[in-house]
């Protein structure tokens, strides 16, 4: 009980440091409704033929491109209490070893409801409407929040191995973008090079919109669906051992930052 | 008297580095331990293994009865620490870090309002309290860190460097609060670099030297160790130097030491000061300082080490 209060506690402190920093807001809020925007009017045309057939295969791009991205602030903030000491000052309270990491996270899953519900309200407001019936929105917050979770754990790996914040800001986005882009986020998978369609299909990324896709206008969504929560429990799997053995050992003063 | 703090051979390596190298000591409840020591000799880390940050290669640290490797929990229950470099949240305002704190130490909303409240006003950050701390001076951040932890009140609180970057006033407000927590029944380990401040707040006074403890006892009794004080003139004119610096051991018996201006050398005898002003006088020599200085840590940690205190060139070398 006292546990789960402090971790709530951290959670808190994750987002009010929110309020006092208005590029981090900027970067959830603004940022995916320009790519929208941008990517709406620029490339509607030409990729779907009108901006409102587009807008409904688009919207579930940004929106799991946003996710992605959302949780390189989970390595950044992390990063930032470990190389400014407040990692060191919540380690000498008595509370549970996992509470800042766990407070942190949870957190980190707040902001990516804000962020997806933000983004479902200016689609709507650009003319988007859910053919699928209405329980798809839940079960795709669900489903986009359980792969946030794991990959939450790569940015964690990032966060501890990095020297400080800004690194883990470059590596994060250099590393991401290609895994976004190449994927049907933003164009049909048809459309793409034949050698490129194969890469694309096993995209993690592409499994995700693919299911959302299905989630809020029709069509398949269990295979995508399964394969982006096989490939959320192989990021899991090999990245939460390797987080907590780099955190461990970073603390413990041994190898320190790379 | 209870032991507070209870180290047996403790030590700690880092890679080629032997950080500490067989740590004894103890801490009585209730009383001031001034842990003294030039850069890298082993402070911080001591501190971060009492504090259950770091863990010890080998030894034994019992910190209010608990052991820090073993029962780490209860040990954060009863300590309060204050790093060597500030650890606020920098994002968060004053007071924010403040709730904080408290809110993890299982204060209810309204306690942690008022523990905070009455935090801030100690160490006057009241009109800064809605501010995020990276708008602070390092003096503020300091400060805010030193709040943060005294948020619960802890039986024994652990200081590194507590004073470094606070200003004169500051500082003597700290050492102020030191005192009355003391009164209150705390246990403080503190580091410095100063033997002033050392000398100001500790019961007792152990000296750190390359991860072993090289000298223990009061302020007075290391004082005594050394035995002398010095003499130290600073001339005016350069031609001077060497006269007076020939009378300086003349008077002293001891050979001086020059650097730039100053002259100096250990005096035994407190009539060696008045010696050296009827010398100056009779020649017309004009002088900016003239003084007999106690014992500093540097003197202390020569006669102790045969080396000087602080990052010198030498220590630049051996840790290459
Ligand atoms: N994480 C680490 N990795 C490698 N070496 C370390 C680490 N922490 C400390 N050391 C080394 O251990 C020795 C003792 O360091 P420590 O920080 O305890 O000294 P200190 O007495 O606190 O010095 P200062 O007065 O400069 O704060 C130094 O030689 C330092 O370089
Ligand atoms: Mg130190």
């Amino acid at each position: 009980m006292r546990a789960l209060q402090q971790c709530l506690t951290l959670a808190w402190r994750s987002l009010v440091q929110v309020r006092h920093n208005p590029w981090e807001l900027g970067d959830y809020s603004i940022q995916p409704i320009l790519f929208l925007v941008l990517f709406l009017f620029v490339f509607g045309g030409a990729v779907a033929g009108s901006t409102e057939d587009y807008l409904s295969f688009i919207l579930p791009g940004v929106i799991v491109m946003n996710l992605v991205f959302v949780t390189v602030y989970v390595g950044h903030g992390l990063n930032s209490d470990l190389t400014k000491g407040v990692f060191d000052r919540l380690r000498a309270l008595p509370i549970p070893r996992w509470a800042p990491l766990a407070g942190r996270i949870l957190a980190d899953m707040v902001k990516q409801v804000l962020c997806i519900l933000l983004l479902l309200g200016v689609g709507f407001l650009l003319g988007f409407r859910m053919e699928a019936p209405w329980w798809g929105l839940p079960v795709m917050i669900v489903l986009l929040l359980a792969f946030a979770l794991s990959f939450s754990w790569v940015m964690v790996l990032v966060g501890v191995m990095s020297r400080d914040p800004e690194h883990v800001q470059l590596f994060g986005f250099t590393a991401l973008f290609p895994v976004t882009f190449v994927s049907n986020a933003f164009v049909p998978l048809e459309t793409l090079p034949s050698w490129l369609q194969t890469l694309v299909a096993l995209n993690p990324v592409t499994m995700l919109v693919d299911s959302c896709r299905g989630l809020l206008s029709g069509g398949p969504v269990l295979g995508p669906a399964l394969g982006a929560l096989v490939w959320a429990a192989i990021i899991t799997a090999i990245f939460a051992p390797l987080s907590v053995r780099a955190l461990n050992r970073r603390l413990m003063g041994q190898g320190g930052a790379a | 008297m209870p032991a507070a703090i209870q180290i047996a051979d403790l030590s700690k390596r880092f890679g080629a580095t032997q950080a500490l190298a067989g740590v004894d000591l103890c801490v009585p409840e209730g009383t001031v331990l001034g842990l003294l020591g030039p850069n890298g000799a082993g402070k911080t880390t001591l501190v971060r293994i009492l504090a259950t940050l770091l863990q010890a290669d080998a030894g034994e640290a019992r910190v209010g009865g608990f052991d820090v490797r073993t029962q780490a929990h209860q040990v954060r229950e009863l300590i309060g620490l204050t790093g060597q470099y500030a650890s606020v949240d920098e994002k968060l305002t004053g007071r924010e870090n403040l709730i904080l704190i408290a809110r993890l130490l299982g204060f209810s909303r309204a306690d942690a309002r008022d523990r905070t409240r009455s935090l801030l006003e100690q160490f006057h950050l009241l009109d800064a309290a809605h501010r995020a701390a990276k708008t602070y001076s390092g003096g503020m951040r300091r400060r805010l860190d030193l709040a943060a932890s005294l948020v619960g009140r802890p039986r024994i609180l652990f200081l590194d460097e507590p004073t470094t970057g606070l200003d004169p006033r500051a500082r003597l407000d700290l050492w102020q609060l030191v005192r009355g927590l003391v009164g209150e029944g705390t246990t403080v380990l503190l580091t410095t670099q100063y033997l002033d401040e050392a000398d100001a707040l500790a019961n007792e006074i152990a000296i750190i030297d390359q991860g072993r403890v090289i000298a223990s006892g009061t302020a007075q009794s290391l004082k005594a160790r050394v035995g002398h004080r010095n003499l130290e003139v600073v001339v005016r004119e350069r031609d001077d130097i060497a006269r007076v610096a020939a009378w300086v051991s003349r008077i002293t018996g001891r050979p001086a030491d020059i650097k730039g201006q100053r002259v100096s050398a250990p005096a035994a005898d407190p009539e060696h000061l008045p010696a050296l002003v009827r010398a100056l006088d009779e020649a017309g020599v004009p002088v900016d300082e003239l003084a007999l200085r106690g014992a500093s840590l540097d003197d202390v940690f020569l006669s102790l080490t045969g080396r000087r205190a602080g990052p010198g060139p030498d220590d630049a070398e051996e840790s290459a």
